[in-house]
């Protein structure tokens, strides 16, 4: 339990860290991001530069903070589509099983054999190119076969197992033997495929980016950065160094947050 | 025991992962020391065993047909350039040379080849004059279907008469910049095998080809004239542009074309870099028949508003040649230098021809750029932070090439683009023909009957010097009604491993390896 | 066997449904094989003329048919950019793709699974474990992949990135390559299976039967292989079939950083080139892909859990 409430803490206050510094670049970051010869072009990290400058000398820590605004507001929403729809699916199938399912699952299947790029560069393309909520439904839309999946093998375990027939037995509506009775038991299950989402949702807008159909210069996201950052990995390392660790630490600190939580349910 | 073991085992996998971002970092303080360390070895291998032959890295796949009639692509038509030849081959200096004709004569509307001796084709066979004349033929005539021709200019020839080795086009009307089509390949007539296993007269035959890998050439032993003096050429395809430093680095690559100029600064010193230029017309080009841009002042105002040097010291080093009309420096016989200052950078100036013009307090826009070429999407986001100063605020909006060429070159839907345009000929007229009205690639919506007037009298003038100052009014027709914010030709810049020398620029955009080699 | 059948007809009808959306998709995307292959040199004429010698000037559906038609007589048709037979291009790199699967699946499941069973329910070292655990999944395959070719590559020469060997001619050094492409794209993966695996073993050793089974005396190694693994794995199955066609997916990043000339790379370029006979292939591959590692988790599922067995198999 204390070990539980440790990871819960650290990542808490981590998570508190990296969310307190992204709302502030929000509002403020030492120098403009995009303004170009902030400093000298591919200075290393000084104390007027925390993260150094790149090829247009931008400061890299200004741009950091907004690109890891921009990827955590990317990061969330899809991870709320996914969730939401996947877990409802999957928990409504799982549980009621029959025709439904069936026919949901073979759905779910086709979506999920479907090459995720491809479905995210259709979706890209038919909404607006470059813009973070084109990214973000694709993205979305993308995450919903996982989650379903996840959650309908827990639910489906569940499904027979005496304490719900019973609670069947005694009456108990559907949706409250899901809400009450079902989804406490799957928390174990769902909470670290949340945290993995997030994990996920992190890396795949770094993939969409760094394949040239992600958010758009010069307002960059975290995978963007890193992408460019790549062609300049002899001249200026700490770009990828410094936008690789933020992306690092963003996930690692939710990661710890969501295994304290999960401890801290009592689950040990 | 084998749970610790594990353990530890994945401890030290961390560990290393965790240390090697770690070696990241401390390198980063000596970039050169960091370099010259990692480049000594792979340096001192092609010097033990060194086989006559170089590996060229290329960043894209030829993504066509071999064949050279039928290949479209600038990357191909670059490769493939030592491997065919036409009656005349161009030079560095733009010039047009005999070569698998050994001469030729002309009067503009009269040209006049004689067939070179001893010409033979990779499969060894001799070049003879039906080979000549179906190669033409295969480019000027219909295809089966109806479909137009490869070369619609070439339906300009009126006769095509073969006497011994003299071949004799006559014209339908004079037209000095016909010879530069005669530049079409040269293939064999019984032969059906050019789209996998192209087979030509050039210094180098085809080997093989393995799609997204790699292609081999090696060198052509019965060529005509002064051969390649390398013996085999293997062109390695490394699209990441992390990768291609890694490979020159690490020895893997011995020269690559076009790199940028951050990665030239990267390189260590086992590299000369060779500068030339790319040949292209690099501007934003904006889309007349859209709102503001019909309006010659606001376009004048983002020429005033565009600082082009700054954009070439932020964004290249420095490196790259400014331009002022859709003309390159390589072209000097129609290169105008006067007009490539006829805008200098001019807050004001801009400010009050965008009040003029009704925009006081400037526009929003947005500039399409295509995804997959650095360079470009890096001018657009110095453009952005230059356009703020005049009140206009500029988007990007990055898009796959095949939307770009569908979206905004055939569909013309777009307000501002930036990219290269090349010429797909030796000539000007391929680079000006696309601003006259009815112009089927005319896909900035040009429209101004003065200049639809000076392209005509340049097309059909009678001498060279008649028609060279037609293309260049045609030229200070673009910039003063500023068609295009003209931005510069950008800098090609070719890292060859030292100990190779030999580098030839064209002012088209082709990587002649024949004059590759070792030096002693 | 009424089973089987059933998963084949589903497996099939999933593999018509994505290949039909594959058309849709690329009837609905900007630009076609046409202007890709023309480029520049594009005129309406041009285009018109090789729109129609590729047959996209016909209906979707009619497209659609013929394609089908020509998929179930094994002609896969011909691609666009390369004039080469579909099914001779995809070979060598289907090859490729499935021996980075393999290698990064192996890697994935030698170390995850003793990693995570026997870790479980242990509490030394708990908390560091733990956090480790948590930075592996941390590392972008993007990210861990350039590091790799760094300082394996660049620094220690271990190999050429970017220069990936032919196997014919070099197959340690091709295997090296591929050693390396698969430990970037699994360690992420290796973290969150051994979490899982974890998860799912130590909530069933709180369960009452284990701690009874235990306290009757039985041997804990016993208890943990003949009861908790059983009901343990089912998700992790199910995860790893997942991660099996994940892996995949994840092979186009690394393929591109690593430059390796394989299916996710050849994806990529002919969505680029709308190269639709390739794309088409390519994800009818991938969907067959995923259809089997499902059924081979539902299968394995069922083996362990009889709680899973649906109508099909009574």
């Amino acid at each position: 339990m204390k070990r539980g409430n440790g990871f819960f803490i650290a990542g808490l206050a981590l998570t508190c860290l990296l969310a307190a510094l992204i709302l502030l670049g929000f509002f403020w970051t030492p120098y403009d991001p995009n303004a170009m010869a902030a400093g000298p072009k591919f200075s290393a990290p000084s104390p007027a530069h925390w993260m150094g400058t790149d090829n247009f000398g931008r400061d890299i820590f200004s741009r950091v903070l907004q690109g890891a605004g921009t990827t955590a507001v990317i990061a969330l929403a899809t991870l709320a589509i996914g969730a939401v729809c996947g877990c409802l699916t999957g928990a409504l199938t799982g549980y009621f099983g029959g025709p439904v399912d069936e026919l949901l699952m073979r759905l779910n299947d086709g979506l999920t054999a479907f090459p995720s790029i491809l479905l995210a560069l259709v979706m890209i393309s038919i909404l607006e190119p470059g813009k973070k909520r084109s990214v973000i439904l694709a993205l979305g839309l993308v995450f919903i076969p996982g989650f379903a999946r996840v959650t309908r093998t827990a639910f489906a375990s569940l499904r027979d197992v005496n304490y719900i027939k019973s609670a069947r037995l005694m009456g108990a509506s559907g949706p409250r033997i899901l809400a009450v009775h079902m989804l406490p038991n799957t928390l174990p299950v769902l909470l670290p495929a949340l945290t993995i989402g997030f994990n996920n949702a992190v890396l795949a807008e770094a993939s969409m980016s760094f394949l040239g159909i992600g958010v758009t210069p010069p307002d960059a996201s975290l995978g963007y950065m890193l992408s460019e950052a790549q062609g300049m990995l002899f001249a200026a390392p700490w770009y990828a160094g410094g936008t690789g660790l933020v992306i690092v630490l963003m996930v690692f600190s939710v990661g710890l947050l969501g295994e304290g939580l999960r401890r801290d349910r009592g689950v040990l | 025991m084998k749970r610790k073991f594990l353990a530890v085992l994945l401890l030290l996998g961390l560990l290393g992962t965790v240390l090697c971002g770690c070696g990241g970092g401390s390198a980063d303080k000596t970039p050169e020391g960091g370099q010259t360390s990692g480049s000594n070895e792979p340096a001192a291998q092609p010097a033990e065993t060194r086989a006559n032959e170089i590996t060229v890295g290329i960043a894209q796949d030829l993504d066509e047909s071999l064949d050279p009639h039928v290949a479209v692509a600038a990357g191909t038509k670059e490769v493939m350039f030592n491997v065919f030849e036409g009656l005349v081959k161009p030079t560095p200096d733009g010039d047009l040379i005999p070569a698998v004709a050994s001469a030729f004569t002309s009067d503009a509307a009269t040209y006049t080849f004689t067939l070179r001796e001893g010409v033979k084709f990779h499969n060894g066979d001799p070049v003879e004059m039906g080979d000549v004349i179906y190669s033409i033929d295969r480019n000027r005539l219909p295809g089966e279907s109806g479909a137009e021709p490869l070369i619609p200019a070439l339906a300009a020839i009126q006769s095509m008469e073969a006497e011994g080795d003299t071949l004799t086009i006559t014209l339908d009307q004079p037209n000095n910049e016909f010879l530069s089509y005669l530049t079409l390949a040269i293939l064999p007539e019984d032969y059906d095998g050019q789209d996998t296993a192209p087979v030509g007269t050039g210094p180098f035959k085809f080997v093989s080809r393995a799609a997204q890998d790699n292609i081999v050439l090696e060198r052509f032993e019965d060529y005509w004239g002064q051969g390649a003096y390398l013996d085999k050429v293997t062109f390695k395809i490394i699209e990441n542009s992390d990768s291609i430093l890694m490979s020159l680095q690490s020895g893997a690559v011995d020269l690559f074309a076009h790199l940028t100029s951050t990665q030239a600064a990267q390189l260590g010193d086992e590299f000369n870099i060779e500068e030339g230029t790319m040949n292209l017309v690099q501007a934003m080009y904006l889309n007349h028949a859209e709102k503001p841009f019909d309006d010659v002042r606001v376009r004048q105002a983002l020429c005033y508003a565009i600082d082009r040097q700054q954009i070439l010291d932020l964004a290249f080093d420095g490196y790259g040649s400014l331009i002022g009309s859709s003309m390159y420096p390589a072209f000097g016989k129609y290169f105008d230098d006067s007009l490539t200052n006829y805008y200098t950078y001019d807050v004001e100036k801009a400010k009050s021809l965008l009040a003029d013009a009704g925009y006081p307090d400037g526009f929003s826009m947005t500039i399409t750029v295509p995804s997959n070429y650095q360079p470009h999407i890096d001018t657009a986001q110095v453009i952005v932070e230059q356009l703020k100063e005049v009140g206009v605020t500029a988007e990007i909006q990055l898009v796959e090439w095949g939307s770009w060429l569908s979206d905004v070159y055939a569909g013309r839907q777009y307000q501002a683009t930036v990219v290269g345009v090349d010429a797909s000929t030796m000539t000007a007229r391929a680079l000006l023909e696309r601003f006259s009205s009815t112009a089927g690639n005319n896909f900035i919506n040009y429209n101004d009957s003065e200049y639809d007037a000076f392209f005509q009298e340049a097309v059909s003038a009678a001498d060279d010097a008649a028609q060279t100052a037609a293309y260049k009014q045609a030229e200070a027709n673009l910039t003063k009604n500023a068609a295009n914010v003209y931005i510069q030709d950008l800098a090609d810049l070719v890292a060859v491993r030292k100990g190779l020398e030999g580098v030839r620029f064209y002012p088209i955009y082709v990587l002649d390896l024949s004059g590759i080699r070792y030096t002693a | 066997m009424n089973y089987l059948l059933k998963r084949v007809l589903t497996g099939l009808a999933t593999m018509l449904m994505v290949s039909f959306l594959t058309f849709a998709a690329f009837s609905l995307i900007s630009g076609d094989a046409a202007i890709a292959a023309l480029g520049t040199s594009a005129t309406p004429e041009r285009l018109a003329a090789l729109r129609a010698e590729l047959g996209l000037d016909r209906p979707l559906l009619v497209r659609y048919g013929k394609w089908l038609l020509g998929f179930f007589t094994g002609d896969l048709g011909v691609s666009i950019s390369y004039q080469q037979p579909v099914g001779e291009l995809l070979a060598p790199k289907i090859r490729l793709t499935l021996w980075l699967s393999l290698v990064s699946f192996l890697l994935i499941t030698a170390v995850s699974i003793p990693l995570g069973v026997l870790t479980a329910g242990r509490r030394r070292f708990e908390g560091t474990r733990t956090a480790l655990n948590q930075l592996g999944m941390a590392v972008p395959p993007f990210f861990t992949g350039m590091l790799l070719s760094w300082v394996f590559g660049v620094g220690l020469k271990w190999f050429a990135p970017g220069q990936f060997p032919d196997a014919k001619e070099d197959f340690a050094g091709a295997a090296v390559y591929l050693l390396f492409a698969a430990a970037a794209l699994s360690i992420p993966r290796i973290a969150m299976t051994v979490r899982m695996l974890r998860s799912t073993v130590q909530e069933e050793l709180g369960k009452d039967y284990v701690r009874t089974a235990i306290a009757r005396g039985n041997d804990r190694g016993q208890v943990l292989r003949r009861h908790v693994l059983k009901n343990a794995l089912p998700p992790v199955v199910t995860f790893l079939a997942q991660t099996m066609a994940e892996i995949v997916a994840g092979s186009i990043v690394v393929e591109q950083v690593f430059v390796i000339p394989g299916l996710g790379r050849m994806l990529v370029s002919s969505i680029g080139g709308r190269d639709y006979p390739v794309v088409q292939a390519i994800v009818v591959i991938l969907a067959l892909w995923v259809v089997l590692a499902g059924t081979a988790a539902d299968l394995i599922n069922q083996r362990m859990d009889p709680r899973l067995r649906l109508g099909g198999a009574a």
